[in-house]
């Protein structure tokens, strides 16, 4: 019975991936034409042809920066991951550990990165990457703690009337309702949190230390006029960021499984 | 199962005396005496506000009443809710979606501590009876709006209680769906032998399905009449007989009674 319409909107589907690639075709030939055409000065902003050309013969240093910088996302992003949703289970267990934790997570999210950079450096010295594994954490552990505390307060009144029926003890309210309705929360969180880590650890470089990361190798190469490689390091950390998004999407694709959206 | 049927005690599965219910201002319930035998179908009808719902969570010990008494099987309210002695359904089913069917209707005896293959098999048995033995490893997101209804009940029904208290758990489902669904209910209680708690607001579903229909009014929440519903003294009526009595003089004559009775409360 309803099938014309069905039928009308099967084909539209291969337009979600064809209308974004086309634009972005198109924003590299208009940028390209402008510089060309108006000798744009390339310390303001280099052709596409240009950073293409040196994203490959900077290559292999991509490869190695990006596995350091990505490594220290990783690190960071799993530690505030895992803070972040502990803290969530105790506020939630307790209401004086709510209101001891709840303000001071948030006051964290407010905490700019960037003050928080060379003081982690001077303190852990510049010769190791926990300053900047843990800068990452920072930033990781607020979108964690807050999407987790509300999922874990979202109860379902009618689950909540369900468990008090079966004269269920706090644990197991906890255990059968409480934990398994903050999944997609909790998931949600670490989406949110995973393309934040990259920019925090590629951030985080800009303050010193180690030259081994892509934050660093931006720096250097604006440093030495290298603009045309400085835009290829920034390359390389956009799609970075894009892997991390793409596996945050991944991960809580393959956890929130058989769930209704 | 069967033998629960026929243990016909003098002791009955409900009994509430001058119970009041206020929330602030609201006098939601006045004066509620009420009894339930054992193994009896019970129906709660009003407009909405007359209080039926908050009734039933009174008996359930989801709510405090302000005054009066609350004995469920010869216990306090409290005491049969500690026990599981009665198993409820909502008019949402509650489902737990991140457990299989199976894993739902075993959720009241996982809470009570019973050990996984006995668990298993009651799961099973209860599916069995319910119709969905096929769906037993399926996501609650997966079935109709019935089938999930359907699968509540089996939660319900898995303690083995000995009351069933239902708010409105039909109220989201088309006609069709809904007059199977009765149809079943019979079936189930029969076959259980628990009785039933039943608030609805279709006079032709209370009359259907009771031994008797609680008709109630509201502010405050009162009892203004006690009609005898379809199956007067014929517990052993077989569900197919359902599509029969609304055909009936006797169901019609009822029909009208309760209709009588709720203009009268609200003149």
């Amino acid at each position: 019975m309803t099938g014309p319409s069905l039928a009308t909107a099967a084909p539209r589907r291969g337009g979600g991936v064809l209308a974004p690639v086309a634009l972005g075709v198109l924003v590299l030939v208009v940028w390209h034409v402008v510089v060309v055409a108006f000798a744009v000065p390339a310390f303001l902003l280099p052709t596409p042809l240009a950073i293409a050309q040196q994203f490959v013969a900077q290559f292999p240093v991509i490869l190695s920066t990006s596995a350091v910088t990505g490594g220290n996302a990783l690190v960071g992003l799993v530690a505030g991951f895992l803070i972040g949703l502990v803290l969530a289970v105790l506020a939630a267990s307790s209401r004086l550990i709510a209101e001891l934790t709840t303000p001071v997570v948030l006051a964290a999210s407010a905490i700019p990165i960037v003050a928080l950079a060379p003081v982690f450096t001077i303190m852990f010295g510049s010769t190791t990457e926990i300053a900047r594994q843990l800068v990452v954490t920072v930033v990781v552990i607020v979108p964690v703690f807050v999407s987790a505390a509300r999922g874990l307060r979202a109860v379902a009144p009618v689950h909540g009337d369900l468990m008090t029926s079966l004269a269920a003890t706090p644990w197991q309210r906890a255990r059968f309702v409480r934990l398994p309705g903050a999944v997609p929360y909790v998931m949600t969180g670490l989406r949110l949190a995973a393309p934040a880590a990259v920019i925090a650890s590629v951030v985080a470089e800009y303050f010193g230390g180690l030259q081994n990361g892509l934050g660093s190798r931006i720096t250097s190469a604006a440093a030495n006029t290298a603009y045309a490689r400085a835009w290829a390091f920034v390359v390389a950390s956009i799609v970075l960021g894009l892997l991390f998004h793409l596996g945050g999407t991944l991960v809580e694709r393959l956890v929130t499984r058989g769930r209704p959206a | 199962m069967s033998e629960l049927a026929s243990a016909k005690s003098t002791r009955s599965a409900v009994e509430l005396g001058g119970v009041d219910k206020r929330f602030g201002d609201v006098q939601a319930l006045s004066g509620i005496e009420l009894t339930l035998d054992d193994g009896e179908f019970v129906s709660l009808i009003g407009p909405s506000g007359c209080g039926k719902s908050t009734l039933l969570r009174v008996v359930a010990d989801l709510e405090q009443p302000t005054a009066g008494t609350v004995q469920v099987g010869g216990k306090p309210a409290r005491q049969a809710r500690l026990d599981q002695d009665y198993g409820i359904a909502f008019q949402q089913s509650g489902l737990l979606e991140w457990r299989t069917v199976a894993e739902n209707v075993e959720l009241p005896l996982h809470v009570h501590g019973v050990g996984k293959a006995e668990r298993r098999a009651r799961a099973a048995e209860l599916l069995e009876l319910v119709g969905l033995a096929d769906f037993a490893g399926s996501r609650p997101a997966q079935l109709s709006g019935g089938m999930q209804q359907r699968v509540a009940i089996a939660r319900a029904l898995a303690p083995q209680p000995k009351l069933l208290l239902m708010d409105e758990p039909f109220g989201a489902l088309d006609e069709m769906t809904r007059e199977r669904m009765q149809a079943e209910l019979l079936r189930i209680a029969r076959e259980s032998g628990a009785a039933v708690l039943f608030v609805t607001h279709s006079i032709p579903e209370a009359v259907v399905l009771s031994d008797r229909v609680v008709v109630m009014t509201p502010r405050p929440g009162r009892i203004t009449e006690i009609v005898t519903g379809r199956r007067p003294g014929r517990a052993d009526l077989e569900p197919d007989d359902v599509e029969d009595v609304r055909e009936t003089a006797a169901f019609f004559t009822a029909v009208t009674a309760v209709r009588e009775a709720l203009r009268k409360g609200h003149g």
